[in-house]
């Protein structure tokens, strides 16, 4: 078991090693010329030529790429001339915009996408968990027309055309909740949760389909199971049998996306983020790329890649962790 | 194929009510994008010119008029703040939106067969070193390096090759592995080992043997590719990334509606509808290939298998 763990990590690791090499091959040769970006459209020669220095650019790529690894680890210097800016490890190096580290953006943006991808994900399972639970245990009829309009209708709509329409709905007919602005939870509970009800519902309706697809399925095949069977020729309750048995059954293939689906979240929603106006990782990244800010853009990939390449990892140890009939080897 | 066989096919497409709405909703809108010019000029209307005197000054550039402007000139109405007319920006919004997602899911197809026949007709070595690669491809996220990488290319690229590169080029995952699997199965049978046995080089069984068993299942999948390649579209436009003003896109017609949807309902409703109507339409055509492609395939929703969730076939996270 705990081999399998550490494999599994460890090929994750290497995953992010290949990523970070062409990511940073990507932005760093492909478009022309770093310093004039960092420097800004206002510079002269000399200006740039300075800049290239401080940058380090004239160094070979490899020492280059090794000085960016270096940096993530251990933190690095730069000298602007006047004085020495020092960027924290892990460095991603500092902003174009306003040589703030890219570290503390991402941090400042962090807690904005945690808030929404976790209230989001608790909608969506409520939601995509219980429709789909639902439709397994009452096969045909009209709930399984409704969840199969539902699931189509829900998972084919692009989040920002359900945000709209929520807005127009909620924000502007009936005026029952303001226009998300994000408030801190830890400022004030009541106003975060109110300010993103509209997002984790957008997000929500998003993504329960897919859950309640997958739900029903998998419950539909456990329930279909010799043990199942056995318990019911035992006379155990059909709670018990469903509660108890069958969910044990169903919920490893639903745990093991959602791991999936939460670091997909921490990377940021980009277009929930940008529909709503919350300033999280999606929103920075967006704007990043809208300035050239090439560092702002390679850290925040890099961290978005991070998430989503460890929530794989857990959602395959979480899987085997889940459903015992899987051997690990 | 032979002629009965597509006769099969035929008869079980039309068999299906929902695959002939389908079908039918997706040629209007294939007239409507090319006929787009034309029946602008019908309307007597260009989507780039600006028209102040329909818009309300006075309140931030609403439309003068009931429901956004809709006139006689202006058959859908006209956009809030520009005053550019609707019907115009419309169409020639649906231009952009299918000529990226089909050019997209083309790139996709080429990618998605050459890795995936390379994986499974190939050596071993070959196929560990790709069937990774393929894995990694797939777990990425396809909008955040579409969008990221928007950001190191030349100011003066042209967009929409651009939007079908990059989304052609993150996407190719699922094909490849389909494609994988299918060569693995059909390198056992019989006729494709006489082929080889025959002398034939590989690439020549590969093209003759495997190919024309491929189309089936990579059609398929291609089918089911171009709705989710209509949204990748319209997420990049309405990230402000798409194609550059003052070309029109749906996409970006609802980037502007999120200042508009109190003023003017209307302007998110029509680029909203005809996005919904072009994905619903591709995904029940899609499902209709699917199924009379395979007529052992019931026609049911495609549900999630236990291990669904790493499956080859199951469309990957929706953009979020």
């Amino acid at each position: 078991m705990t081999g399998y763990v550490l494999r599994r990590l460890g090929g994750a690791l290497i995953v992010l090693f290949l990523l970070s090499a062409l990511v940073y091959l990507l932005f760093y040769v492909a478009p022309g010329d770093p310093a004039k970006l960092a420097c800004g459209p206002r510079c002269n020669a000399e200006q740039i030529r300075q800049v290239r220095g401080q940058l380090g650019l004239n160094e070979p790529l490899l020492t280059q790429y090794l000085h960016f690894l270096q940096g993530l680890v251990t933190g690095r210097d730069y000298s602007t001339g006047t004085g020495v800016l020092h960027c924290d490890a892990p460095c991603f190096g500092l902003s174009y915009q306003n040589d703030q580290p890219v570290t503390e953006l991402l941090a400042a943006r962090l807690p904005v996408t945690a808030s929404l991808a976790w209230g989001a994900m608790v909608l969506w399972l409520l939601l995509g968990v219980g429709t789909g639970l639902l439709s397994a245990l009452r096969r045909g009829g009209l709930t399984e027309r409704v969840l199969t309009v539902f699931t189509l209708t829900g998972s084919a709509t692009p989040v920002f055309i359900t945000g709209l329409l929520l807005l127009m709905v909620f924000c502007a007919y009936l005026q029952w909740l303001p226009f998300p602005s994000y408030v801190p939870l830890s400022e004030d509970p009541e106003q975060w949760a109110w300010n993103l009800l509209l997002p984790w519902t957008a997000l929500a309706l998003l993504e329960s389909a897919k859950y309640a697809r997958l739900t029903r399925s998998s419950t539909l095949e456990t329930l279909a199971e010799d043990h199942i069977r056995t318990f019911r020729a035992y006379g155990v309750r059909e709670r018990t049998v469903i509660g108890r048995h069958a969910l044990r059954g169903a919920l490893p293939p639903v745990i093991a996306l959602n791991a999936i689906d939460l670091g997909t979240m921490f990377g940021g929603a980009m277009l929930t983020e940008t529909l709503f106006g919350l300033p999280g990782l999606g929103q920075l990244l967006v704007h990043s790329v809208r300035t050239v800010d090439l560092p702002v853009v390679v850290g925040t990939v890099l961290g978005i890649g991070t998430a989503v390449v460890l929530a794989n990892a857990v959602a395959d140890v979480l899987y085997a962790l889940a459903d015992r009939r899987v051997t690990l080897t | 194929m032979t002629n009965q066989h597509e006769a099969g096919i035929r008869r079980r497409l039309r068999a299906r009510p929902s695959a002939v709405a389908a079908a039918a909703v997706l040629a209007v809108l294939a007239l409507l994008a090319l006929g787009a010019p034309l029946l602008a000029a019908l309307e007597g209307q260009d989507p780039t010119t600006y028209h102040d005197r329909l818009i309300d000054s006075a309140r931030g550039g609403v439309p003068l008029g009931a429901y956004g402007g809709i006139s006689g000139d202006h058959w859908l109405g006209v956009e809030p703040g520009t005053g550019r007319d609707l019907f115009a920006r419309l169409l020639y919004g649906a231009q952009v939106s299918l000529l990226v997602a089909l050019g997209a899911t083309v790139v996709q197809v080429l990618i998605g067969v050459l890795v995936g026949l390379a994986a499974g007709f190939g050596s071993r070595f070959a196929d560990s070193v790709l069937s990774r690669f393929t894995d990694v491809m797939l777990s990425l996220p396809t909008l955040v390096f579409a969008v990221a990488l928007t950001a190191v290319v030349p100011a003066g690229f042209p967009r929409p090759l651009l939007l079908i590169l990059v989304i052609g080029l993150l996407d190719w995952g699922g094909t490849s592995r389909i494609v994988r699997a299918q060569t693995l199965s059909l390198k056992k049978l019989d006729y494709v080992a006489a082929a080889r046995l025959g002398g034939s080089p590989p690439w020549r069984v590969a093209r003759r043997e495997l190919l024309p068993a491929l189309a089936a299942p990579v059609i398929t999948y291609a089918a089911v590719r171009v709705p989710v390649n209509i949204v990748a579209e319209a997420s990049l436009s309405f990230l402000g990334i798409g194609v550059k003003p003052p070309t029109a896109s749906w996409g970006q017609m609802l980037s502007t509606a999120t200042t508009w949807f109190r003023a003017d309902p209307l302007y998110v409703l029509l680029p909203a509808a005809f996005l919904l109507v072009t994905v619903l339409a591709l995904t029940v055509a899609g499902d209709a290939v699917r199924t009379a492609l395979d007529p052992r395939e019931r026609s049911r929703l495609r549900v999630g298998t236990r291990d669904g969730s790493r499956g080859a076939a199951e469309p990957r996270g929706a953009a979020v």
